[in-house]
């Protein structure tokens, strides 16, 4: 059996016909790690006997015949930023080197709870920062569809090992783009939820008024099926809203006729690549042909959107990353004489060079005389972009984009310049900052193979219209 | 607008500021970098935003985001109870140094 073109559905009739038992199943998966990973890096710890005891329970119940939940077997990787209970969880980052972590991110227990076998945790750019997974403490990931590119980022683990099949699905987190932008450049599916639809606790935060937890999957029908199992309110996140979770499910293969599409013109300028520019129309052909009604919008403030992320994201995270100080978790340099000193030197010797240099533009966007300018600024910057959607989504149900301006770049490419790769987020940044659910879907190749990712945008809260239009393009393809 | 160019100086008081000791390599570097964004972010100087309110997050915005009785956030709110936390086993258990109760740092009063 091919264990790499597994889909939720069929891992779970596997089990439910019993072709195979879970045990198996994920015995299977840890093969395809061993001879796979070792050329594209997704994995940084495997949680074996997490795994094998959640198998075997599985297994117990589809021998006492007991009804199964809906991801009853199904072997998912999670992104290293998020919390299991007793399993290592650095956040790729070296000052986590050691961590185990004391209670489990509450989207991994939800998973778990749904039947999951959590095969391991997923390498990622240190906390979550970067586009392209080189930021990784430990090692980068590579693209499976082309082992000399990137596979995106933060979320790159996460995508290559689905589109590897060293795992059914994966959690990712997004704060500009990580779960869309990586699941474009390795020809997944991405699903980012709206801001407060997924629970954020046991997520290591980064920026968070910016953060989401999603799914990476193949089709658009497991991502649904794993959005189902993680929304919805949770006591432990106070900013998780308490707005009813839909049927995502039900949404697959129903019709989008009549459903408006706003296709906004800042999307589609200078900047970015003709292939992908032709499949995006290639898929709104498709579209119109299915009876939507495709709709000219614009969002005026596009092109400022990059700038004001990288001051709201970087303030977010000069605070947030404060707590890590070598007291009470994770690494402490040796030898410093006072508090002060082991303060500087475990920070300094922990975080790699992009983490510092977010922290440092996010304290200077904050520090006096220049938080007016800076962080203030981009605030008053985050309205005007979220006027732009709110007029937008006067208008129409969805909005379709490209998810990169290219596809996926070399390794090394932009590493020696910050802005370049910065910029390779700028489709991506704008939902985080207005917090509407996006998600990526694949939508074809480029003449050398590589995929393109076409991303559907929806109002707050509807995650249900995105599945049902993601639905219709993955079928159109 | 404010001073956009960043010196040494100011790396060397931003670091401060961030608790983080950066080797003279790294600071030549983030010179470099820092001025090379925030030339980037300077585009935002084009927007007369005067009149714009700043916007910190987006929950209170959306529908959802208030309780038939608590208003405004009143979904984060929930009754001043005593519930059962960390263990403090746990909680210690990652501890670089500690004496199994409480976590031990360097001398604190440096002069």
């Amino acid at each position: 059996m091919n264990i790499e073109l597994l889909t939720i559905d069929r891992a779970r009739d596997l089990l439910v016909r019993k072709e195979m038992t879970a045990t198996a199943l994920a015995e299977a998966f840890y093969g395809k790690i061993a001879t796979e990973d070792e050329k594209i890096g997704a994995f940084l710890t495997l949680s074996k006997s997490r795994a094998m005891a959640k198998a075997a329970e599985i297994d117990q119940m589809v021998e006492r015949g007991d009804p199964l939940p809906p991801l009853a077997g199904v072997p998912v990787g999670i992104k290293d930023v998020l919390m299991t209970r007793g399993v290592r969880t650095t956040a790729a980052s070296k000052i986590l080197d050691d961590f185990i972590a004391p209670y489990d991110c509450t989207a991994v227990a939800r998973m778990e709870a749904a039947g999951a076998v959590v095969l391991g945790k997923l390498n990622c750019d240190e906390f979550a920062m970067g586009s392209s997974n080189e930021n990784s403490g430990y090692k980068p990931v590579r693209n499976p569809r082309d082992l000399t590119r990137v596979p995106g980022g933060s979320s790159g683990g996460s995508a290559a090992s689905v589109a590897a099949g060293m795992a059914v699905a994966a959690l990712g987190s997004d704060t500009g783009g990580s779960i869309r932008q990586p699941a474009a450049f390795c020809g997944v599916v991405g699903l980012m939820p709206t801001y407060g639809r997924v629970s954020r606790y046991g997520l290591i935060a980064f920026g968070s008024s910016l953060d989401h937890i999603g799914p990476l999957t193949k089709t658009v029908k497991d991502a649904a099926s794993v959005l189902q199992v993680i929304a919805g309110r949770d006591p432990l996140d106070s900013t998780s809203a308490e707005v009813p979770v839909a049927d995502y499910v039900s949404e697959i293969g129903k019709s989008v006729k009549g459903l408006r599409i706003g296709v906004p013109e800042e999307y589609f300028g200078k900047g970015l690549d003709d292939e992908i520019r032709a499949a995006i129309e290639r898929v709104m052909d498709r579209l119109r042909a299915a009876g939507c009604e495709l709709v000219r919008v614009s969002l005026p403030h596009t092109k400022y959107a990059v700038p004001t992320y990288y001051l709201v994201a970087t303030a977010e995270a000069s605070s947030n990353l404060a707590r890590f100080d070598g007291v009470r978790y994770g690494h402490r340099a040796e030898h410093a004489q006072t508090l002060s000193e082991m303060y500087r030197r475990s920070r300094n010797e922990g975080f790699g060079t992009e983490v510092k240099r977010r922290i440092m533009l996010g304290t200077y966007a904050l520090s006096a005389g220049y938080y007016d300018a800076y962080y203030l600024k981009a605030q008053r910057v985050r309205t005007l972009l979220a006027r732009d959607f709110q007029q937008a989504f006067g208008r129409v149900d969805a909005i379709l984009t490209p998810v990169t301006p290219t596809a996926a770049f070399k390794l090394g490419e932009k590493m020696e310049d910050p802005v370049a790769m910065y910029l390779s987020d700028i489709f991506t940044v704008t939902a985080n900052l207005v917090g509407v659910p996006g998600m990526s879907v694949p939508c074809g190749n480029t003449r050398e193979g590589l995929p393109i990712g076409v991303q559907i945008m929806a109002k707050h809260f509807d995650e249900s219209t995105m599945i049902r239009i993601a639905h219709a393009v993955e079928e159109a393809q | 607008m404010a001073e956009t160019k960043v010196t040494e100086r100011d790396v060397m008081y931003v670091a401060d500021l961030a608790n983080l000791e950066l080797t003279a390599e790294e600071k030549g570097r983030m010179i470099r970098d820092l001025n090379s964004i925030l030339e980037h972010i300077d585009t935002l100087n084009e927007l007369d935003t005067s009149d714009v309110p700043p916007l910190a997050e987006v929950a209170s915005m959306f529908a959802g985001s208030q309780a038939a009785d608590g208003g405004r956030f009143g979904y984060a709110m929930r009754p001043d109870e005593v519930r059962p936390g960390l263990p403090h086993e746990a909680a210690m258990a990652n501890a670089p140094e500690s004496d199994k109760v409480y976590f031990k740092v360097p001398k604190v009063i440096e002069k």
